[in-house]
């Protein structure tokens, strides 16, 4: 009796702080894990901790294609994180309608995420069945081409102001040696550049015709032909990069071994983290100096369905913090993107952010192939142009069958 | 083996019991995770499942994309090449090694540890170390030229036409000390008579090794081959360390699709369709052989 009321006693003690406290650990995965990503992410992890909560840092190394994998291994496999990046889109699609993630509507109304979300295909893109089920952190745009204005000045060139003139400037560049056009070896970095010149080349128009109402006979057009072209010349002008990841590429850049690279405005976070100050070491033109349009796309976190009610109680706290107008701030300055909303003052953003900001503002704004196709035929497209960037014996007018073939298998 | 006494006979079943009883854990596993996990895997790939499983059935509709995937045909092809090679290449590399080694030469044990040190290392460091010594801006290009051949090029990873032979190499300085090992195991099984009986014959030593030594190590070499064949079927680490596939897919194995599609696409049955391809290849290989090796005849 005697010890069966001290255990009694004893397990009181040690119970009875874990339910005074409201705090909660949450694991957060993610897969920032560059230089400027990490600095970028433990803004989040500050302000989450200063909720009296605690961020547990999942980070996982590799792109998303490598995370995203492990990510939804561990939600359908039954061991949860509190909460996990995903580009907002369809990525995490199937793992809503199968009712593993959790609803947010409740913070969302809450807080009016309805109006101060901008712009509103934002929370589209996490809203399935008229529930929202994710957090939009920042909007990352794919269309910037990055030049470095050192490469440019030993080859005896102009900083071009578009695609065309830099196209033309190729040759000089490879004269003094340096590669032109700085394109990475994973597949994503291929399709995305040729994403980006779709843009810029046909027009939103006919991207939204292909990748929108998956019209194939728009893709296996004309229109196209001439974005497959530039693609063409975009892999003469990548001859030589033998780089794998985007930074390492990005860094070729910032080094001056390479003239330029057509990647997304994450691209930032590294010229910044390299001391480099926009307009002198570096240009930046959107939508490639052609077509002054950016896309929306981004990251987003989502909050699978925890039984512990501490924990969802924390991730409600975190969904909010994610939103709040300080962390939007100090994060998205780090990270080189913008703002989910509006009402932020970011007057310590530099030329090419507030580039990026102007066209926001001008409501030149597209989605993203990854808010419109599924990742099945994303994936097939990745496989179709690194092949194409890599393999020179393979013509342009095949590669754009086959790009027409799958769109028109798409779903 | 205590001897007891027994009234009568034993049943066939409770003989040996407690073995019986001891290998019902792995017996299950065979059946249900291997066997009914294939069997499940075989089902599904005749579906159109995309993300998780379910069972909206569409015919061969997988397969016929999947063998219209470029990338499907060339991983075939690089696994036929990288299979052939080095199936052929470790086991004559491994041999001559072995029978050098055999020659009573002097320390042995260090050459022996030399050649198999690269086997505890797994394919991902393998890979990551070639993909550092192949690497034309800092590798063996790199060290020639500065010997003075300014215009020496080696850079098989980045060159399409080539790059699976660079996998090989990685793969060959991996396994080949294994290989070595095991064969070594194998000479040294001979017995001493036999060497001498063919000398006493006159019989040159190279003629010895090919007509009496070889033939008699086939258990050994059956047990290398099984242990090469199922390296080369499942070779993914070593591709994705090294080129991750690349340069474009030049370098991409089954394996690797398999996996790309069933977690990067979201497209299990398109996974499941290409990982059902990899076993009825092996299948095909594995039946007719162990048909010519168990059918027919019993062993005693």
């Amino acid at each position: 009796m005697k010890i069966r009321s001290m255990a009694a006693a004893l397990a009181v003690t040690v119970a009875l702080p874990f339910a005074a406290a409201h705090a909660a650990d949450l694991e957060v995965t993610h897969w920032w894990t560059s230089g400027g990503e990490a600095a970028a992410v433990a803004e989040l992890a500050k302000a989450f901790d200063a909720t009296g909560n605690k961020w547990v840092d999942g980070a996982i190394a590799g792109a998303g294609g490598t995370a995203r994998p492990i990510m939804i291994s561990r939600i359908t496999g039954g061991d949860p994180m509190g909460a996990t990046q995903f580009n907002h889109g369809r990525q995490a699609e199937e793992l809503v309608e199968s009712g593993l993630m959790r609803d947010l509507t409740d913070v969302a109304t809450r807080e009016n995420w309805k109006d101060i979300i901008k712009p509103a295909s934002l929370l589209d893109s996490c809203t399935i069945d008229g529930k929202i089920y994710c957090a939009p952190v920042n909007i990352h745009s794919w269309q910037w081409l990055w030049l470095s204005n050192g490469a440019f000045e030993k080859a005896g060139v102009a900083v071009p102001k578009n695609w065309d003139e830099f196209v033309a400037a190729a040759p000089a560049l490879e004269k003094a040696g340096i590669v032109p056009l700085a394109v990475g070896g994973q597949p994503w970095q291929a399709a995305g550049a040729f994403d980006v010149l779709m843009v810029a080349i046909a027009g939103k128009d006919t991207f939204y015709k292909v990748f929108k109402d998956r019209d194939a006979e728009v893709a296996g057009g004309p229109d196209i032909a001439k974005v497959f072209k530039a693609a063409d010349d975009a892999r003469r002008m990548s001859k030589g990069t033998n780089v794998q990841d985007w930074n390492q590429a990005t860094n070729m850049v910032i080094t001056g071994k390479a003239g330029g690279q057509i990647m997304g405005d994450w691209a930032q976070g590294e010229f910044a983290l390299a001391g480099q100050v926009a307009g002198k070491d570096y240009t930046c033109l959107p939508g490639l100096g052609v077509n002054d349009i950016i896309s929306t796309s981004g990251d987003a976190f989502y909050f699978p369905l925890l039984k512990d009610e501490e924990k969802s109680k924390a991730q409600e706290v975190l969904a909010s913090t994610l939103i709040a107008p300080a962390t939007q701030v100090a994060f998205n300055l780090k990270k080189g993107s913008l703002p989910v909303r509006g009402d932020v003052d970011l007057a310590a953003a530099n030329d090419c952010m507030k580039k990026g900001l102007e066209i926001l503002a001008k409501g030149n704004v597209i989605e993203a192939p990854d808010q419109m196709l599924s990742a099945d035929s994303q994936k097939q497209k990745e496989d179709l142009f690194s092949e194409f960037f890599a393999n020179p014996s393979m013509t342009p007018e095949d590669a754009q069958k086959r790009f027409a073939g799958i769109i028109a298998s798409a779903e | 083996m205590t001897g007891q006494a027994h009234t009568g006979r034993p049943s066939r079943l409770l003989r040996n019991l407690s073995s019986k009883i001891a290998s019902i854990p792995m017996m299950l596993t065979a059946v249900v995770i291997f066997l009914g996990g294939t069997i499940w895997t075989v089902v599904y790939s005749f579906t159109n499942s995309r993300l998780l499983p379910r069972a909206k059935f569409v015919g061969l509709d997988q397969y016929e994309r999947l063998w219209d995937a470029p990338r499907w045909i060339v991983s075939i092809q690089n696994l036929a090449i990288y299979g052939f090679f080095t199936l052929v290449f470790s086991l004559v590399v491994g041999f001559l090694l072995a029978a050098l080694m055999d020659q009573k030469i002097r320390f042995e044990n260090t050459f022996r540890t030399i050649f198999l040190y690269p086997f505890a290392l797994s394919f991902i460091v393998t890979g990551l170390v070639w993909q550092w010594i192949l690497n034309p801006e800092f590798g063996v290009q790199s060290v020639v030229r500065a010997l003075g051949w300014t215009s020496f090029t080696f850079d098989p990873l980045y060159n399409a036409d080539i790059v699976i032979y660079g996998v090989l190499i990685a793969g060959l300085w991996q396994g080949t000390g294994l290989v070595m090992c095991l064969l070594l195991a194998g000479l040294r099984g001979i017995d001493e008579d036999i060497w001498k009986a063919a000398r006493v014959d006159g019989i040159p030593m190279w003629k010895t090794y090919l007509f009496i030594v070889i033939p008699m190590m086939r258990p050994v070499f059956i047990t290398t081959l099984v242990i090469i064949a199922s390296g080369i079927v499942k070779v993914y680490d070593l591709v994705v360390a090294q080129t991750s596939g690349g340069p474009g897919i030049a370098s991409e194995v089954p394996a690797k699709y398999v996996y790309d599609y069933m977690f990067q696409a979201q497209n299990l049955g398109q996974g499941f369709a290409a990982s059902t391809m990899m076993l009825v290849t092996v299948a095909i290989i594995i039946i007719p052989w162990a048909y010519l090796e168990f059918g027919g005849r019993k062993r005693g």
